[in-house]
């Protein structure tokens, strides 16, 4: 554990300061997004854990929050509700019998739910590396999604469940998404992160020097699959309602894009790429409803806002590179100033 | 299972799997020279279905000329994506290249998407296509049998082009070493964009094909397709031309079969695929065709 420094206690008492300090200065809808912004940055933090820290391109993060948010979900809802909701095929006894109204029970049991899910897929999906990794977990992502729809015992198949408890506040959202942050970054400088810098820059390298790789990507990807799962209750009790269809390749997708727009490997990145993203997706949502241009009415053109977000992923990738802050995290930017400054 | 269930299922089977075969052929292809998985491959796909669809639609062109219309367009849109999108990252980590991938994939997606909606629409098939051949109990329509035979004749060239001509031995030259190649006086450039154009088009046709099995084209058609083209490629060994053939009619056959034999089964249908591959990469990475991973392919 290293010794918090003044810097790092100034942006936690900012962070925090901004969480109850919203709550006063911003309307409903602004809270909303917000909310979204929280459950997001967790999301990418942990995808970048694995994605940009590790690596190790796994296209899987849907599988793992479509985990969570459904375990948290059928916790969180009670037997006479589950009975009234399912509607393909009465739910399964162990379903009926699955009750808690402890909200924090239920996110942690998300994530270990996940935890445990990465754990076990980790045997296979390490055997393979690079693109491969990418198509394997592809396909085990999808293979949840499939799941999920045909187990209407369990899951309420492609309707979903609804009315899920709105626990998920700006609180539990803003207050998760802080932890997690410190979390990830405590594990980034660690010797553990380290270890997973080296198994990005060179896997064959890090082994041969000692690293027991697979040991180190196991890490890596069960703590943001646990992260993940969370992210994914946080989800379910926020939009108080999941249908299988929300956790497809699109929401990789644009986890993706968040992280690579920041910088694969930086947290603060993965952050500001967060706010850019979601944040910018609200704001850009005008293009997905009528304009008016000069005069000229054009009719709503509804999916012009991913339009625009593959071309900035493209043109990301194109012409930089490496993202907003590339593997640099915005102390090490101060440093950078700091340096020049003195020069 | 009755005989003229099998030979139903047969018929079936091998329909699908050509199709999938089509398509299968520009991902090996592509992985071959570049090392890359094309992602926008199945898009190209669904944009080859759309632009025959207009053709006949809007052009009013006959089927024929719409299927060349749709190949030709598609073989621009193959390298045009290849100079865009591809060609600058030549010396990127390949994770650049993925990620572009991706990113063509959704503009193409999102693009069909505002332009012609969302709503599925009805593809147009025919009437002499339409015609349903009646063999004692099996009962095919005359495209079942059309497309199977077609993508023999199309495989048999692709294979004459890769071995027998000298563009063929510079692909071939490419995928074994793209440094060498490019000292040996060949432009890799252009070696590459054939090598986009010519899967483009196989995937137009598949797209055309599979229009005609299952008249109803959506801009989102090619994710799923394209992604199961993309596990029989790997299946079949990733690399190997023939491999992709082989491995499209495995799991098109795989699909036909399972969902004939134990309906229950058949919300699974489309997981099938995965499974396939997960397991293909998990013990035999190289595929039933595959050469070992950094030698020759093709």
């Amino acid at each position: 554990m290293r010794v918090p420094k003044i810097t790092h206690i100034i942006f936690f008492a900012l962070a925090v300061g901004f969480l109850v300090a919203s709550h006063y200065i911003f309307d409903d809808y602004s809270l909303r997004v917000l909310n979204n912004i929280a459950i997001f940055i967790i999301l990418a933090v942990s995808y970048n854990l694995i994605n940009g820290v590790t690596g190790q391109f796994s296209l899987e993060p849907n599988g793992f929050v479509a985990v969570g948010a459904y375990v948290a979900a059928l916790i969180l809802l009670d037997a006479d509700a589950k009975n009234y909701q399912f509607d393909l095929e009465s739910p399964s006894a162990f379903i009926l019998w699955l009750h808690s109204s402890n909200f924090l029970l239920a996110l942690l049991a998300a994530g270990v739910c996940a935890t445990i899910l990465a754990l076990v897929l980790s045997f296979p999906v390490f055997r393979v590396r690079g693109d491969y990794l990418a198509i394997v977990t592809l396909g085990f992502g999808f293979i949840i999604k499939i799941l999920a729809i045909n187990y209407p015992s369990i899951t309420n198949g492609s309707l979903g469940l609804s009315s899920i408890p709105q626990h998920a506040t700006l609180y539990y959202t803003g207050g998760i998404a802080i932890i997690s942050v410190i979390m990830v970054l405590n594990i980034v400088y660690s010797k553990f992160g380290r270890a997973m810098k080296a198994v990005r820059d060179d896997e064959d390298a890090a082994l041969a020097m000692g690293v027991n790789t697979f040991a180190v990507k196991t890490t890596a990807f069960s703590t943001s699959a646990f992260l993940e799962g969370v992210g994914g209750g946080l989800w379910a009790c926020s939009f108080a309602s999941i249908v299988p269809n929300e956790f497809d390749f699109y929401l990789t997708f644009q986890l993706l894009i968040i992280i690579v727009l920041g910088g694969l490997g930086s947290m603060t990145g993965a952050i500001l790429g967060t706010i850019l993203v979601i944040g910018g997706g609200e704001w850009l949502r005008f293009l997905d409803e009528p304009i008016s241009l000069f005069g000229h009415t054009f009719d709503a053109m509804p999916g012009l806002r991913m339009i625009v977000f593959s071309v900035i992923l493209i043109l990301v990738m194109l012409f930089a590179r490496e993202g907003i802050f590339g593997k640099r995290e915005l102390t090490d930017t101060f440093r950078w100033f700091g340096k020049r400054l003195k020069r | 299972m009755e005989f003229s269930l099998f030979l139903q299922n047969m018929v079936n089977g091998f329909s699908l799997g050509s199709m999938y075969a089509l398509i299968a052929i520009g991902y090996t292809m592509v992985y071959g020279v570049l090392r890359l998985i094309n992602f926008a491959h199945g898009d190209i796909m669904m944009v080859g279905a759309y632009v025959c669809f207009f053709g006949m639609v809007s052009l009013n062109l006959p089927f024929i000329a719409a299927v060349v219309f749709a190949v030709t367009i598609c073989a621009a849109l193959g390298i045009i994506t290849d100079t865009i999108a591809y060609k600058p990252l030549r010396k990127a980590p390949r994770i650049s290249l993925l990620i572009t991938a991706i990113g063509i994939s959704f503009l193409l997606e999102n693009l069909f998407n505002v332009i012609f909606g969302s709503e599925p629409k009805a593809f147009i098939v025919p009437e002499y296509l339409q015609t349903v051949l009646t063999f004692g109990d099996v009962t095919v329509a005359i495209s079942a049998v059309l497309v199977p035979i077609i993508t023999l004749i199309l495989l048999a060239i692709t294979l004459f082009i890769l071995y027998r001509t000298k563009y063929g031995m510079a692909i071939r030259a490419l995928a074994f070493d793209i440094h060498t190649v490019n000292l040996m006086g060949i432009d890799a450039n252009l070696i590459i964009a054939i090598v986009f154009a010519l899967g483009s088009m196989l995937a137009a046709i598949g797209g055309v094909f599979w229009s005609l099995n299952y008249p109803s084209i959506e801009p989102m058609m090619g994710v799923l397709i394209g992604l199961k083209a993309f596990a029989a490629a790997v299946l079949g060994g990733i690399g190997s031309v023939g491999g992709a053939v082989l491995g499209g009619f495995i799991i098109g056959f795989t699909e036909v079969v399972v969902v004939s034999l134990s309906p229950e089964f058949s919300g699974f249908k489309d997981a099938f695929a995965f499974i396939f591959l997960i397991l293909i990469l998990i013990f035999k990475p190289t595929g039933i065709l595959g050469y070992n991973f950094e030698k020759s392919r093709f």
